[in-house]
Order: C-alpha cells, then sequence, then structure tokens
C-alpha cells in the first residue's frame, strides 16, 4: 500500500544528467532554457544533477565522436539501473551534418541504447518538453510514419506493340493528375 | 537589513505573478518564421529527385525498384529543417510546416515514405533502365564523377565515384589524362 503510493508519488520524478559528446552546444543552451521558470520543468521532478551516479535519465546532445565514444559509455555505466537514454537533437538522433566525417562515429545510439529521441537543430524547448512528457506517459506521442503511394498511372502508356495493324490515327492525351 | 532585502524581494516576485506556461498540457503555437518538420506533398511530387541531391544531410533516399516506380524516402533523423528541399521543389511538394512536437521512442516514426509511378517516354514506353549496383547503364555512363545507389534496407546514402582513381577513366569511352 505504502510502496505503491510512494511509486505514485515519486516514480516520475526524473533525474537528468546531461551529456555532450561533441555537439555544438546549441542543444544544451535549449536544455537549460528548460529549468527556466517560463518552462519550469521542475514541476515535473525533473532536476539536473552533475554526475552520472545520481541520475536516472542522460540526456546524449551531440554525436558519438571518435574521441569522446569511451566517455560516454563510461558515463552511460556510472548510472544506476534502471536507466532512461534521451537523444536530444539531430546530431544525437542521427549522427549530424557532419555524419560523414572522420571523427564522428555517428548517432549516440552507436555507443548507448537510446530510447527516446527529440529531433531538431537545436529542438525547441517546447520540443524536448514535449519528449521528455511522452516518456514520462503526461502526452501521447504525435508522430507517425508516413507512407504515400500512387495508386494509377498519371499518364497513359504508350504501346507500340498493341497499335500494329489497326491504321488508324490515335492521338493521345494528357490524363488529369490524382490531386489536380 | 537583509529582512528588509527578502522583503523587496519577495515583492518583486509577487508583482511579476506567475509566469511559468502550462505547455505540454495546453498547446503552444510556434512564430510563423519557424521551420519546423518538413512535409511531402505525394500528390504534387513529380520525383524529380531534386530535393535528395540538395539535402545537406543526405537524408533524403531515392531509389528506383522497378523500371516505373520510384521511391523517395525522407528519414529526418539528421535533418536540420534547412529548408533547402523546401526552397528548390519545382512543384512546390514540400513545405516546412511549424511542427516541432516529434519526440518519439522509435527513430522511424519521422521518416516519410513516398512512392510514385513515374512518367515513360511517349516514344518507346519506358523509362531508363534501373540503377543497378554493378552494372552501370547508359544513363549512369553520362554521368562524369559517378553514381549514386541508395540502400533503403539499410537505410544508406551511397555515391560511388571512379573519377579521380589512378588508372581509370572517367567515363568508359572517354580517357582523360589526369597526370598533365
Amino acid at each position: 500500500m505504502l510502496k505503491n503510493l510512494c511509486q505514485k508519488m515519486f516514480g516520475r520524478s526524473l533525474w537528468v544528467y546531461h551529456a555532450n559528446s561533441g555537439g555544438c552546444n546549441g542543444c544544451d543552451i535549449e536544455v537549460v532554457n528548460c529549468l527556466t521558470p517560463y518552462y519550469d520543468v521542475e514541476r515535473f521532478g525533473i532536476k539536473l544533477v552533475g554526475s552520472p551516479r545520481h541520475a536516472d535519465v542522460m540526456l546524449c546532445q551531440g554525436p558519438a565522436n571518435r574521441s569522446t565514444a569511451n566517455a560516454l559509455k563510461r558515463a552511460y555505466e556510472a548510472m544506476p539501473n534502471p536507466k532512461l537514454v534521451f537523444a536530444i537533437g539531430s546530431c544525437a538522433c542521427g549522427g549530424g551534418v557532419w555524419f560523414d566525417s572522420y571523427a564522428v562515429l555517428g548517432p549516440a545510439e552507436k555507443i548507448v541504447p537510446v530510447n527516446y529521441y527529440i529531433p531538431g537543430c537545436p529542438p525547441r524547448p517546447e520540443a524536448i518538453i514535449w519528449g521528455v512528457a511522452v516518456a514520462a506517459g503526461l502526452v501521447e506521442k504525435k508522430t507517425a510514419p508516413v507512407t504515400f503511394k500512387q495508386v494509377e498511372l498519371p499518364i497513359p502508356r504508350y504501346h507500340p506493340e498493341e497499335l500494329k495493324g489497326k491504321g488508324e490515327l490515335i492521338v493521345y492525351e494528357k490524363a488529369a493528375r490524382p490531386g489536380y | 537589513m537583509s529582512i528588509l532585502s527578502k522583503l523587496m524581494e519577495a515583492q518583486v516576485c509577487l508583482e511579476a505573478g506567475r509566469v511559468t506556461m502550462p505547455y505540454p498540457f495546453q498547446p503552444r503555437t510556434p512564430p510563423t518564421t519557424f521551420r519546423g518538420r518538413p512535409i511531402f506533398d505525394g500528390k504534387k511530387c513529380i520525383g524529380c529527385a531534386g530535393c535528395a541531391n540538395n539535402c545537406p544531410a543526405r537524408e533524403i533516399l531515392v531509389f528506383d525498384p522497378c523500371q516505373e516506380i520510384r521511391v523517395l524516402k525522407y528519414l529526418g533523423r539528421r535533418c536540420t529543417y534547412c529548408g533547402r528541399c523546401a526552397d528548390l521543389c519545382p512543384e512546390k511538394a514540400i513545405t516546412m510546416s511549424g511542427e516541432f512536437e516529434n519526440g518519439t521512442n522509435a527513430i522511424g516514426d519521422i521518416s516519410q515514405t513516398i512512392e510514385l509511378f513515374m512518367s515513360t517516354c511517349q516514344r518507346c514506353g519506358r523509362c531508363f533502365d534501373e540503377p543497378t549496383e554493378g552494372k552501370r547503364n547508359p544513363l549512369e555512363k553520362l554521368k562524369m564523377k559517378g553514381y549514386r545507389f541508395d540502400d533503403l534496407k539499410n537505410e544508406r546514402w551511397i555515391f560511388r565515384s571512379q573519377a579521380y582513381l589512378e588508372g581509370q577513366p572517367v567515363v568508359d569511352d572517354i580517357a582523360i589524362d589526369l597526370k598533365d
């Protein structure tokens, strides 16, 4: 009874540790912006801590660089279980625009298992709050993969082999494309 | 003195009132100049792949699985929302929306796929040959520096270049002497 009550009351206070493994500092500023009174994330129990040993969540910013990959892995291993990793920004989600550089190994998920992705370059503070709220179960996620398939040919095909032996002039008109 | 300063501080805080926004529970619209996630309109797209060629993050893949079908896949992992694709699209099929609430637990959620029928040649009834990794069709031979072969399964962007390999001509039938 008391355990359930405690889990309900203290279950969603995430202590975050922010690990920059070679980003441009843009995402760091947005993360710090989330902690300001304007977008006060401490009302959800989120608190920035200085050591990975105190943290529940690691906020990864920046790609996995050749020189920082080991440090990122060690910081992840120092966190106590259960632990979550958020990839914030397009560098941590996919490697950034310098993905093909010799120093960049790739996205943060190459080094540590990433649970939540917040794309953006940099993401707005609202986007970071939204991602954290999705993780905490406060809101439903909005994105879903979109697939568009054309079902009919926009232009009639011309088959020279079908025209053999007819002996008449056929004028092909361009059919209206779907959606116009 | 200290009590007086604390009281003055309290008065300043009371005058400011509440500044924290109730963000994740109430929607918030970004400014109109904000560039969010690009939205691909499959009904307007003609499959010219100009967006794929000009994406700085190489996040738009093009693949022709057969002669008449072209698949465009926007992955969005390391998209920096620069808006070059929307600026360049001749049909204005790409719009930079104001969507920023893209936090998700699976990175595939932000991908968009368009499957298009390509217009065929009115004389021969075909598009050009499908590109393959090993053999090169006449269209690819026309390209001077190399050719593109996107890997949709592994979501990779591949560009093979043979231009500056020593001892290899740039195009099969044109020999350019590199050592002058």
